[in-house]
């Protein structure tokens, strides 16, 4: 396995479609390495992963294409390892190593 | 943490799970059962007759990509016989279409479709480049949105077909009902409901195979299929009031689910109130009395397997005698009864406020336009009213 450092961080995919992409610098997929706990000693939680996109990884002002009411926002679906994340737990999901997390919009045209 | 299983075969993982009944399914049942349930709308609908030459208005987006794969599987796998046709609008916006018309080539060869593409500039002299550049980026949607519903019934008419089927779905249906319903469009809000649009007179039928599909399960489907599509946003002026219907919409969705079935269906009984408008659903939808219904629907699927013209002509006169039937009416929404045949033609009368069925019930003769020839409920359609508009500028700025 070996994918933590230390035990301290977690390693992660995370991509963007559905025209999300142009929110996070064109490109498609990022890799993405978190602390394994959070501030508060908790394991490193879906909450945390998207709170860590807007202020790390967007490189456009507009964060509320993304987070509206510091929820995703409503018709951009997340899948978490190809699942729909509401079978998942949402927000509450706890990352695992080499997760792959997809952030796919529903909103934009053809 | 314990992995759901899917409910339908109960030996794979759960990926999804459906808005409409929180179904949690694999990916290969959730794949199945979507095709399943477009298949159903088709065939209940009786949308495609054997050997009909079908065009597929596609963009290059999530939906015109899934509605041309789910067709060319159903197509070969229920043996329609259907000549499906890629049909492609290039309004003229540089940046914006060049990338999506990529992605239909790519379509067409992937799914071994034939793949027209109509301009603008062909069809009407004007891109939309100029046409922003004439008039500013404020109001440019309405010519956009006039021009490209009478370029795909153009197109389809130099390929000898007369049947689009384009891939609105059920968010969109439910924004359009949300907002003809706060504009007071009474007339407009039931014909957006309606599968099959285009009746008898007009030469190309209009409908829409996935208007019970979710969005959500059209993009998963894309997803998981691995389909090729692409995203973009018009870079000009967005619809802001669709928008913000839109929005509504997908809040609703997250706090209520099947909010976005629930107001295609609510759109689809007011239609059955609102005079001359034929009721549309699925024939199957469990509506009490539909089958009576079915008789002396008015019809409007022009192409509808075994139905003569003459029957057609009859329906279409049936439709004008009713029209002028309910204009005395004004000022109330008359309800056809359709409890059971013997209280058919019973009608009662549900008093309205005027002011709402001035605007939103206006009494449509069709006939064709006297420049152009295309269909149309005035003397002058509106593609040639705005062309007109800016040839008037064109020649100002000339001058």
């Amino acid at each position: 396995m070996g994918t933590t450092d230390n035990g301290n961080t977690i390693d992660i995919t995370v991509d963007f479609s559905g025209g999300l992409e142009m929110l996070f610098g064109n490109q498609r997929r990022h890799s993405v390495s978190l602390p394994a706990v959070d501030s508060s000693g908790k394991p490193t939680n879906m909450t945390f992963l998207i709170d860590y996109l807007c202020t790390h990884l967007m490189k456009d002002p507009r964060v509320d294409l993304f987070v509206l009411d510091k929820h995703i926002r409503p018709g951009i679906l997340v899948l978490i390892n190809d699942a729909d994340w509401e079978l998942e737990g949402e927000e509450t999901y706890e990352l695992q190593p080499r997760d792959n997390i997809l952030f796919v919009s529903t909103l934009h045209g053809g | 943490m314990a992995r759901a299983l899917c409910a339908n075969c109960k030996a794979e993982r759960a990926v999804i799970k459906r808005p409409k009944n929180h179904a949690k399914l694999c990916k290969v049942c959730f794949i199945q059962v979507f095709e399943d349930e477009v298949h159903h709308t088709i065939t209940s609908s009786k949308l495609f007759y054997p050997g009909e030459k079908v065009a597929i208005g596609a963009s290059g987006g999530k939906d015109s990509t899934v509605l041309a794969s789910v067709l060319k599987t159903l197509n070969e796998r229920h043996g329609y016989g259907l000549d499906l046709v890629l049909l492609s609008i290039d309004e003229g916006i540089k940046g914006y279409r060049d990338d999506s018309l990529d992605t239909v080539k790519r379509n067409a060869v992937q799914y071994n479709m034939p793949l027209k593409i109509v301009g603008y500039d062909e069809l009407y002299g004007w891109t939309m480049d100029q046409v922003v550049e004439t008039i500013g980026k404020k109001g440019n949607c309405t010519y956009c949105g006039v021009f490209r519903r009478q370029a795909l019934d153009r197109g389809a008419k130099m390929l000898g077909i007369k049947h689009v089927v384009t891939g609105h779905n059920a968010d969109d249906v439910a924004e359009t009902v949300l907002m003809n319903l706060l504009r007071g469009d009474l007339a407009r809000l039931s014909r957006s409901t309606s599968i099959v649009t285009g009746d008898s007179r007009s030469e190309v039928k209009r409908s829409k195979p996935l208007k019970y599909s979710y969005e959500k399960e059209i993009v998963l489907y894309a997803h998981h299929k691995k389909l090729d599509y692409f995203s973009t946003e018009c870079i000009y002026s967005p619809e802001a009031f669709r928008g913000s219907a839109r929005a509504l919409v997908k809040q609703l969705e997250r706090v209520r689910p099947t909010a976005i079935l629930d107001i295609v269906r609510s759109g689809e009984d007011v239609a059955r109130l609102v005079p001359g408008e034929e009721p549309s659903s699925c024939a199957c939808s469990g509506q009490k009395g539909a089958a009576g219904l079915v008789d002396d629907d008015v019809g409007g699927c022009g192409s509808q397997n075994g139905r003569t013209p003459g029957g057609e002509m009859a329906a279409m006169d049936k439709q004008l005698r009713d029209n002028e039937a309910s204009e005395g009416l004004e000022i109330d929404v008359v309800k056809t009864m359709v409890e059971g045949n013997a209280a058919r033609g019973e009608k009662r009368d549900l008093p309205i406020r005027a002011g709402n069925t001035s605007k939103g019930a206006p009494r449509q003769v069709l006939g064709n336009c006297k420049r152009c020839g295309y269909m149309s409920s005035q003397e002058i359609c509106q593609a040639c009213m705005l062309l007109e508009g800016l040839n008037k500028n064109r020649a100002k700025i000339q001058i």
